[in-house]
């Protein structure tokens, strides 16, 4: 159905089209149920049909481009992609020639469409409350199809259908600390769910001994994949992007030009091959998977057509952000049942939270742990350790403190929903550092 | 403006429901985003989006549906899902709202001048086009850009106890940004931006200062690449309004929101420091802090006469000398807390469900000028610009960073410094306000930014601030 009214806007433009113009149509549709939790209870329900088309119009060296609500009526959809193609046309003579427009215009082609069927929202409350209505349990189930289109006057042709659920939450003991958990995919399945359930209550019991209060230095850490993601995500804001390493606003600007190395441990890749991301940029590339850092050193940077027109460097299928979408670090040795014996005495930190940089060029960030973290004592857990701060360089924490990363990884799907439900995801081991820096 | 309302008002006459009560959302918004970059035009980039949310209350229990289809039968689909879900999830809901109050307003909203025609595209970018020609040639300046956003935004809300609520704003968010690199350290230096949005016309460019402004953000970046680095150690802390802004959206907007305090937000935004129990009590700041929720201020990005769940908005106090008086929440929260509180239930747009969110909370002048505010200062620091923000969930352990910072000895302004950062606990910090500027600091600003909510939300929030002084703050530099 929607991929049918994508073709008939497709059909719309290739009709209006006048001599000389070119095109890319993308699109971005989802059918959303949003159900928040409170106290194992129902906060907030709804459901969210939305469709947008992304229209980009091409003419004598210049563009221009616009996004519209598409309302699932077929004529008035024709009507509105026509009302932007006349907007944009009257717009373009208006603009200089745009000395970076660089098009891909090959016809590639890319279908993908995953339809397994979704959980039954009724199925999904009665195990909430089975499973977890005697705790404090808060979060949200968000489930439905998600669509993804793109589409170009050179004929190339892309589509995307995942449905997906994604159910996150947190466990509260009453002393105020929390364990966060997520199940999330494709497939449900409602024995795994029910693990995760009961994993994460029986962890809720390392929250009720009495909290360590810890003072500000330096201390031996594993940040957990889930925290080893919130590192991940401020390197994806702006690090890998071949426009903020040309411009002084990447963290990893030292990196790329040669002047620090990270830990040989260290190896990321943009890995959207078998990922849950669309095979194909926002702009329309086919995505590839990019080496980024290799052992430590620098690899390619992430550049979009512009960048790569702009600061003469390669397109690589990036988004326009040039932000991964599926960033993978590569595991190491250490087996994840001898993490707390290795890490011996110190912070097994389960998440991170609110991450910003205090010195950009330095790559060094500050943020908090949050939920679940741990005092470690000699291999064994002493108690939750209140909120901490810490403000270190990430030359530091993946660089010479880096002791070892785990030989499990987990695959962590976004749960992010702002505007949309997210397609990206990463898939990160644990890390465990000599000495990260707690400052408040 | 308000073209479709007559429409509007046919189709829910129309709609047909066994739901005690029901209402419509209609959101329509425009967006035009334009910037210059490096003397080159990025392409112009246009978004027109139009939907509604319908919900419905049935048996005390609340539910919504959310659909760009506004045909009858599109209207009536969404409103049926919505009493569906309400019917499904009953045995389940944490909420009883049989016997919470229904508005019933009438009321039209307008930004201040509205109506004024704006200048066309090509005008536009000249202006932005000549920003950026504006930064002088200089190899170690790396990066500059001079932006213009422009929202148009009309709401309708219509209910069947017979609300009707109109609103139609206009927001502007220009910019301009240059950084300066020497390949081992960058530093950036804007104006405007994240940190400055109004309502209104055109003359919110002037107020901004954006014309004319480009050779000095670049000469300051340039000045920034060349300074030291901000000395570590304990200093007063003058903040100008473009990081009061920040210091008031962390560390009391966001603690001060009800539905953290009553475990919502939980899992994502976070919870607070701040109990339920502390409204009327706790002495929040020194006696000098007085914080406004302030829908009146019309320039302001979140003035309205209505929130989005159909309360009328009036300018309160949360804090008044230094005691915290009462919280940010919308009907909801004070229903489920039996507190008082504001009009500030919003939703981003049309597909989202409004809650708890900051509005315009801004900090009430005081009596000293700038002159008389660093005077007062010993050893100290003046920030401005914020750059960089981190706060843990419960809104209390902070660090904040600034793009400039100029020393303060003696009672007089002394060298430039990078990478001004500093950190504090929020339920100690505000008692450290010494000192308030008068209404010649007073600036109205605000952000496009502001995140929270599952499902996610970004909104548009306003804060209007005197430069403030803070005594005895960790304050401390970069590696760089």
């Amino acid at each position: 159905m929607m991929k049918q009214a994508f073709q008939s806007l497709i059909d719309t433009l290739g009709s209006a089209l006048q001599a000389g113009e070119n095109y890319t149509l993308g699109l971005s549709a989802e059918q959303s149920q949003f159900v928040r939790l409170n106290h194992a209870r129902v906060r907030q329900a709804g459901e969210v049909s939305q469709a947008s088309a992304h229209l980009r119009l091409i003419h004598a060296g210049r563009q221009a481009e616009q996004q519209l609500t598409l309302s699932g009526d077929r004529h008035l959809d024709r009507q509105r992609l026509l009302d932007a193609l006349s907007q944009l046309r009257q717009m373009l003579p208006l603009l200089a020639a745009d000395p970076y427009l660089s098009l891909d215009d090959s016809a590639w082609r890319s279908d993908s469409q995953q339809t397994q069927a979704q959980p039954d929202l009724n199925e999904v409350l009665a195990l909430l409350e089975q499973e977890a209505g005697d705790l404090d349990l808060v979060g949200i189930y968000a489930a439905g199809p998600i669509w993804r289109g793109f589409a170009s006057s050179f004929g190339a042709f892309g589509w995307h259908q995942a449905n997906s659920f994604n159910i996150d939450w947190s466990l509260f003991h009453e002393s105020g600390q929390a364990v966060k958990a997520n199940y999330a995919g494709q497939v449900w399945r409602a024995d795994d769910f029910t693990a995760r359930l009961r994993q994460a209550r029986a962890q809720l019991g390392h929250l009720g001994r009495a909290p360590v209060v810890l003072q500000p230095g330096s201390y031996r850490a594993y940040l957990a994949p889930a925290a080893m993601d919130e590192i991940a995500g401020m390197l994806c804001w702006g690090g890998f992007s071949a426009q903020a390493l040309a411009t002084g606003s990447s963290a990893l600007q030292r990196l790329y030009s040669g002047d620090a190395t990270l830990s040989p441990l260290i190896s990321f890749t943009e890995q959207v091959s078998g990922s849950l991301s669309p095979a194909f940029s926002d702009e329309g590339s086919p995505r590839l998977d990019v080496a980024l850092i290799e052992q430590g050193k620098p690899a390619q940077r992430l550049a979009c057509a512009r960048s790569a027109a702009e600061f003469g460097v390669l397109a690589n299928g990036a988004d326009s952000y040039e932000s991964p979408c599926a960033l993978s670090l590569a595991p190491g040795q250490l087996p994840r049942e001898q993490v707390l014996a290795r890490l011996g005495t110190g912070l097994y930190i389960s998440n991170l939270w609110y991450l910003n940089y205090s010195d950009l060029p330095a790559a060094r960030m500050t943020g908090l742990t949050r939920f679940a973290t741990f005092w470690v004592q000699d291999g064994q857990i002493q108690g939750p350790v209140n909120t901490m701060r810490f403000d270190d360089s990430l030359y530091n924490l993946l660089g010479d403190q880096l002791e070892a990363l785990t030989c499990e990884r987990e695959l962590i799907l976004s749960t992010s929903t702002y505007g949309q439900r997210s397609t990206g995801s990463s898939h990160l081991p644990g890390a465990l550092v000599k000495a990260l820096t707690l400052t408040l | 403006m308000f073209d479709s309302s007559t429409l509007l008002r046919q189709r829910f006459a129309a709609l047909r429901s066994t739901a005690d009560l029901f209402s419509l959302r209609h959101v329509r918004q425009s967006h035009q985003a334009l910037s210059v970059r490096r003397n080159v035009a990025e392409p112009p980039a246009l978004s027109q989006d139009e939907g509604a949310m319908l919900t419905v209350r049935i048996n005390g229990v609340e539910a919504y549906a959310a659909t760009a289809d506004l045909s009858q039968s599109g209207l009536q689909r969404a409103l049926e899902q919505a009493e569906n879900l309400a019917r499904q999830i009953a045995r389940y809901s944490l909420l009883d709202l049989r016997d919470q109050p229904v508005p019933t307003g009438r009321h039209d909203y307008l930004s201040p001048h509205f109506d004024q025609p704006m200048p066309g595209l090509a005008d536009c970018l000249g202006l932005l086009a000549e920003e950026s020609a504006s930064v002088p040639s200089d190899s170690r300046l790396v990066d500059w850009q001079a932006s213009l956003g422009m929202s148009l935004v009309e709401q309708t809300y219509l209910n069947s106890a017979g609300a009707e609520l109109r609103q139609a704003q206009r927001f502007l968010f220009p910019g301009l940004a240059v950084t300066a690199s020497d390949g081992q350290d960058s530093q950036s230096r804007s104006l405007g931006r994240e940190n400055f949005g109004q309502q209104g016309g055109f003359e919110i460019i002037e107020r901004c200062g954006l014309r004319g402004a480009a050779r000095q953000v670049a000469d300051q970046a340039l000045q920034l690449l060349q300074a030291p680095n901000t000395p570590s150690g304990v200093r007063d802390l003058l903040l100008m309004p473009d990081q009061m802004m920040l210091q008031i959206h962390e560390s009391i907007g966001h603690p001060l929101e009800m539905d953290r305090i009553l475990g919502d937000e939980r899992n994502y935004a976070g919870t607070s420091f701040v109990k339920a129990a502390d409204f009327g009590r706790l002495q929040y700041g020194s006696s000098l802090l007085n914080v406004t929720f302030d829908p009146t201020l019309s320039e302001e990005l979140a003035s309205y006469s209505h929130d989005d769940d159909g309360t009328p908005a009036s300018k309160q106090f949360l804090i008044q000398n230094g005691v915290l008086l009462r919280p940010l929440g919308g009907a909801l929260s004070q229903f489920r807390s039996g507190l008082g509180g504001v009009a500030n239930s919003r939703a981003c747009g049309w597909n989202r469900a409004p809650i708890d969110r900051m509005a315009n909370l801004n900090i009430e002048p005081g009596d000293q000028s700038l002159d008389q505010l660093i005077a007062g200062i010993e050893h100290g620091i003046l920030m401005r610009t914020n750059r960089s923000w981190s706060i843990d969930d419960a809104r209390n352990k902070f660090q904040f960073g600034c793009e400039w910072g100029q020393l303060i000895e003696h009672g007089e302004l002394k060298g430039i410094v990078k990478n001004p950062n500093y950190r504090g606990i929020s339920a100690r910090f505000w008692r450290n306000l010494a000192a308030v500027g008068d209404r010649s600091t007073f600036q109205v600003l605000g952000t496009p930014n502001c995140g929270k909510g599952e499902p996610n939300q970004v909104i548009r929030v306003g804060h209007a601030s005197p430069a403030c002084v803070f005594s005895a703050i960790d304050v401390f530099g970069g590696d760089a």
